[in-house]
């Protein structure tokens, strides 16, 4: 977050009024910084609903951007009614998480967002059944080395990713919130029994409010990738103003982070939304939190994220930015597994980059 | 190193790139369209660098990376293939990034505004063609590669950029009058490539056209002649096959597609020789 452009980018997202007194090349740096950062769909929404005047050269992409994101909308709700057909036999709560529970519930983080994978969460006992009938209904495995299918299958909170052989939509059937073999273990059953139920979708679930928060935090905190950071703040930032309609919202997140054992990314998250988005976290709750996880949040892990977070056109050109993503991606792997097996699955991963890169000798685009 | 902007309607483009071919390419091709960058208070629709391969990959077999905002959405390709690069990286931008437009694999050229729209799958010859009605009939340049649709006002934008022709074709498209042929990059993907220069005429006159016709060419050597009038609905599917982002504009995409077949007449020909298609359309069109 340490470039103008970027700085600029987060300045009139959360203060539109000031894009009045951008001039044309300002408007191109902001919309190439917007849709970098993944987030030219919430600029577009936020200046819409501001009211702003932009220039017509800019406006062709913010409207086209909007217009995605309301086609992706459809098509994500689309196959939540596929997968409610596909699964709903089995008798077990289909819980959605991330974009798929913002678009299907009509959140606000939504709105102008743009969506990726569909997540799922189903229970733990039912996770044969359900990549069995997935499997019927057209969902293949997409990783199809040996190595990959056991790294998900033993390690990781989530099968190995599916997509559906006609339309390439990608789905990701988790069990629980962060990989077996990590610091914190996080009973999903929780999430999955609180879940609410929607109209006309019975066997679909959506996550409570502070379970959507705390899922969002806890993946970006451990995910490791940075490609979409700025987005997935704004989305925790969005997430926390709208759950924080409920009136014990506040005591449901400090109570879930604790019941879930996630209570120290759930206390680093918050403190990075209030020191980079000034999201509006009610000062007692950020002091719990902080007492809970044993301290202030650290001051060299606030410098990585602040450093590494940006768009992705300027995320290679800076080495500050390249360094902290690096440590960022090492620090998420180690907490996502222990030395031994860290140090197994580098050296895996490593040795198959090697061997993949040989081709590329020949040149093709 | 060079760095200038690109005007070309519909679009801007900045573009950044060390290799000597990519320059001489523009100012072969782009020689109206072209100005320096600097601060010239645009916006920029698509910034684009072509850049030289990273580690021992500027020097060694050097190779040429294609770059849109920093970020590589393709794999590099040998460094000699810079410009064809450029070219096929250009259309990736039009075709992938959201902008509003409707955007077809398909040939346009067009006379007093009435566009008349090739889609082709490759090697259907409509490059060929394309560029016989440019060079000998005179028509309007619009693409060679991309119909660009406007759905608020339903007319296809003009985008002159040189036609790419491939293998055998370069040879007969020489030999067209007023053809002008930049150099062949030989062993590229789709295996020897070089651009003809658009008329002038399609360049300044650069003017927006509604679809009138719809012809879908079919060169096969030997083959009789064959033309024939087909459905819109028909030619809807087929067409759609050929939109890169329809499905992404949701019912925007699919209303402008339907509003751009209304005003049309629709055909599917096959020919053996240039000659033949020219006479072909020009009993088509009437012109």
């Amino acid at each position: 977050m340490q470039s103008a452009a970027c700085r600029r980018l987060v300045s009139i997202l959360k203060t539109p009024t000031q894009a009045c007194a951008l001039d044309l090349a300002a408007w191109s740096e902001l919309v190439a910084s917007a849709r970098a950062a993944n987030l030219a769909g919430l600029l577009a929404e936020r200046v819409a609903t501001a009211g702003i005047e932009v220039p017509p050269e800019a406006a062709r992409h913010l409207a086209a951007v909007r217009q995605l994101s309301r086609r992706q909308t459809q098509s994500v709700r689309w196959e939540v009614h596929g997968l409610q057909r596909a699964l709903c036999r089995l008798g077990i709560p289909l819980v959605l998480l991330k974009g798929a529970a913002y678009a299907v519930s009509d959140h606000p983080v939504g709105r102008g967002r743009l969506f990726g994978d569909i997540d799922i969460l189903v229970p733990h006992h039912a996770l044969g059944d359900v990549e069995l009938r997935l499997m019927v209904a057209g969902w293949a495995s997409a990783k199809t080395s040996p190595y990959d299918q056991r790294y998900y299958r033993t390690w990781m909170h989530e099968l190995p990713p599916m997509v559906s052989v006609r339309r390439g939509t990608v789905l990701d059937v988790h069990h629980t919130i962060l990989p077996l073999t990590s610091r914190h273990n996080p009973d999903a059953e929780t999430i999955i029994r609180a879940a609410s139920a929607l109209p006309d979708l019975p066997a679909v679930r959506i996550p409570r409010p502070e379970h959507l928060l705390i899922h969002s935090i806890v993946h970006l905190l451990h995910e490791g990738e940075l490609h979409n950071g700025l987005r997935d703040l704004f989305d925790i930032d969005g997430l926390l103003r709208t759950g924080a309609n409920e009136a014990d919202f506040w005591q449901r997140v400090v109570d879930a982070s604790r019941t879930l054992d996630v209570v120290a990314p759930v206390a680093f998250g918050l403190h990075l939304a209030a020191h980079l988005l000034d999201s509006p976290i009610p000062p007692p709750v950020l002091a719990d939190m902080r007492n809970a996880a044993g301290g202030p949040a650290s001051r060299l892990l606030t410098m990585l994220y602040t450093t590494a977070i940006r768009p992705e056109n300027e995320a290679t050109e800076s080495p500050a930015a390249m360094l902290a993503r690096f440590a960022i991606y090492v620090r998420a792997h180690w907490l996502r597994m222990p030395p031994h097996l860290l140090l197994r699955h580098l050296a895996h991963k490593s040795i198959a980059r090697l061997k993949k890169d040989e081709p590329a000798v020949e040149g093709r685009a | 190193m060079i760095d200038v902007t690109l005007y070309l309607a519909p679009v801007t483009v900045r573009l950044r790139a060390p290799f000597g071919t990519v320059r001489h390419h523009l100012e072969t091709f782009y020689p109206d369209a072209l100005r320096p960058s600097g601060r010239t208070g645009n916006f920029i629709d698509f910034d684009i660098r072509i850049a030289h391969g990273t580690g021992w990959r500027r020097w060694l077999r050097p190779q040429a990376r294609f770059l849109l905002d920093n970020t590589e959405p393709f794999l590099p390709l040998p460094a000699s293939q810079a410009a064809p690069l450029f070219e096929w990286g250009l259309n990736w931008c039009l075709a992938s990034r959201p902008l509003g437009y409707l955007v077809m694999h398909a040939a346009v050229v067009a006379r007093d505004g009435d566009a008349l729209v090739m889609p082709g799958s490759p090697g259907a010859g409509k490059s060929t063609l394309c560029a016989a009605l440019t060079f000998i009939d005179q028509w309007q340049l619009l693409s060679d590669e991309l119909a660009i649709l406007a759905p608020e006002s339903g007319s296809l934008q003009p985008n002159p950029r040189p036609i790419s022709l491939k293998n055998e074709s370069i040879d007969i498209v020489a030999r067209f009058p007023g053809a002008r042929l930049g150099r062949r990059y030989a062993d590229t993907r789709k295996g020897t490539i070089s651009h003809a220069a658009p008329p002038a005429a399609s360049r300044t006159v650069a003017r927006q056209a509604r679809c009138r016709w719809v012809i879908f060419p079919r060169f096969t050597p030997g083959s009789a002649p064959r033309c024939e009038a087909i459905g819109r609905a028909e030619a809807f599917a087929r067409i759609a096959e050929q939109s890169f982002n329809r499905d992404r504009m949701g019912d925007t995409g699919f209303h402008a597609l339907c509003g751009m077949l209304d005003k049309a007449r629709c055909f599917d020909i096959a020919y053996d020789s240039t000659e033949t298609a020219l006479v072909m359309v020009r009993d088509i069109t009437g012109r």
